[in-house]
């Protein structure tokens, strides 16, 4: 009978390594989120993964939330939202960094999981947040002449792009090949 | 009755367009662009089950340049369409295009940034089957209207995309007619 929730020892430990960064905290059964600043998004994900109480090993999922027409304002427009899972200790937590109109970088964590170098280039792609530090940030689902980000809510939801012609994607194959040894 | 009655039962005589028009309906050769759901539903109908070799048109090519009938069964995107454009290229002539389902003939419940509001806008097409996805039956129904319209021209109109008549399965604008009447 317990009313009050106990903090997850995750949230515990960023409050206690991370006082700084912590912009709020939102405590839900099994689905702990905690809002930081997106200066500090790599500090905070490295940990998480690295941290032998935590081990964050799967980025689940990487993705941005466009509060443009949200009954609730924010501060800022955007929120980029990265979900993490930890295979070993069965535990997940819900990370989020605002990120404003005016400045929509934020460091990429391509390098710590290899799964966010998709999920970057698509949140990329349908949002137009930029990745700094991604090594190859271009369009992943739309083609190489949208001009546009279709998930923002102010792009007109049936303003189609037709494309001439499709890419070669040999810019990506090169890399392949030098990778191997093969060019 | 003319030559046959010279040669026997073991010759028939006709005229060159005719046994052109025979070989080409009943040895339709698709080539099918399949991107969704409705591309399953193909899969049945040249399966046992349905058996579209019943009807001759059971010899799956999947390469446009060994094939006469292009079957667009999916959703097409724009980043697709300069694919399905090359695709219908390839294709030597005489060819036929059957749009399969919803998503191919209007874009479906698409009605977004990224989906093709109907494969016509690419590539000319014959036959439209409306379905979501449409019945093993429907797609038989359309290749035999194909079969019926390559019998009832002539060998010259299959290059005159435009004076071909436009087949519509699942219309049932005519069922209606015989209900009211």
């Amino acid at each position: 009978m317990q009313d009050i929730k106990k903090e997850s020892i995750t949230i515990a430990k960023i409050k206690r390594f991370f006082p700084e960064s912590i912009l709020e905290v939102n405590l839900a059964d099994n689905d702990d989120c905690i809002i930081i600043k997106k200066e500090a998004n790599v500090e905070v994900l490295s940990f998480l993964k690295t941290d032998a109480d935590l081990l964050f090993d799967g980025l689940m999922d990487v993705t941005c939330v466009d509060y443009l027409k949200h009954p609730i304002k924010r501060k800022e427009r955007f929120e980029v939202v990265y979900q993490l899972y930890s295979y070993s200790k069965r535990h997940k937590i819900r990370i989020k960094c605002p990120v404003s109109v005016k400045d929509t970088t934020i460091k990429s964590v391509s390098h710590l999981w290899k799964s966010a170098n998709w999920g970057e280039r698509e949140t990329y792609d349908m949002y137009g947040i930029t990745f700094v530090g991604h090594e190859n940030l271009k369009r992943l689902l739309t083609h190489h002449e949208f001009i546009g980000h279709p998930l923002r809510k102010d792009y007109p939801t049936k303003k189609r792009q037709e494309l001439s012609a499709n890419d070669s994607l040999f810019d990506q194959m090169d890399v392949l090949l030098k990778k191997k040894g093969l060019k | 009755m003319g030559l046959e009655s010279f040669l026997g039962d073991s010759i028939i005589t006709t005229s060159l367009d005719e046994i052109v028009k025979w070989g080409r309906k009943n040895s339709l050769w698709p080539m099918p662009f399949g991107t969704a759901c409705c591309a399953i539903e193909y899969m049945s109908t040249v399966s046992s089950v349905f058996d579209v070799s019943r009807f001759g048109a059971e010899l799956v090519r999947f390469s446009p340049r060994q094939a006469d009938l292009l079957i667009v069964a999916g959703t097409i995107t724009y980043k697709q369409a300069p694919i399905l454009k090359r695709i219908y290229a390839q294709m030597p002539e005489p060819k036929w295009v059957i749009s399969m389902g919803a998503c191919a003939s209007s874009g479906g419940f698409y009605d977004n940034y990224c989906t093709v509001q109907g494969i016509d806008q690419l590539v000319p097409v014959d036959a439209y089957i409306a379905g979501c996805p449409p019945r093993p039956e429907a797609v038989i129904d359309a290749i035999i209207k194909i079969q019926e319209m390559i019998d009832g021209q002539g060998t010259e109109l299959t290059h005159d995309r435009s004076k071909r008549a436009k087949i519509y399965i699942g219309d049932d604008s005519e069922m209606m007619k015989k209900a009211e009447a």
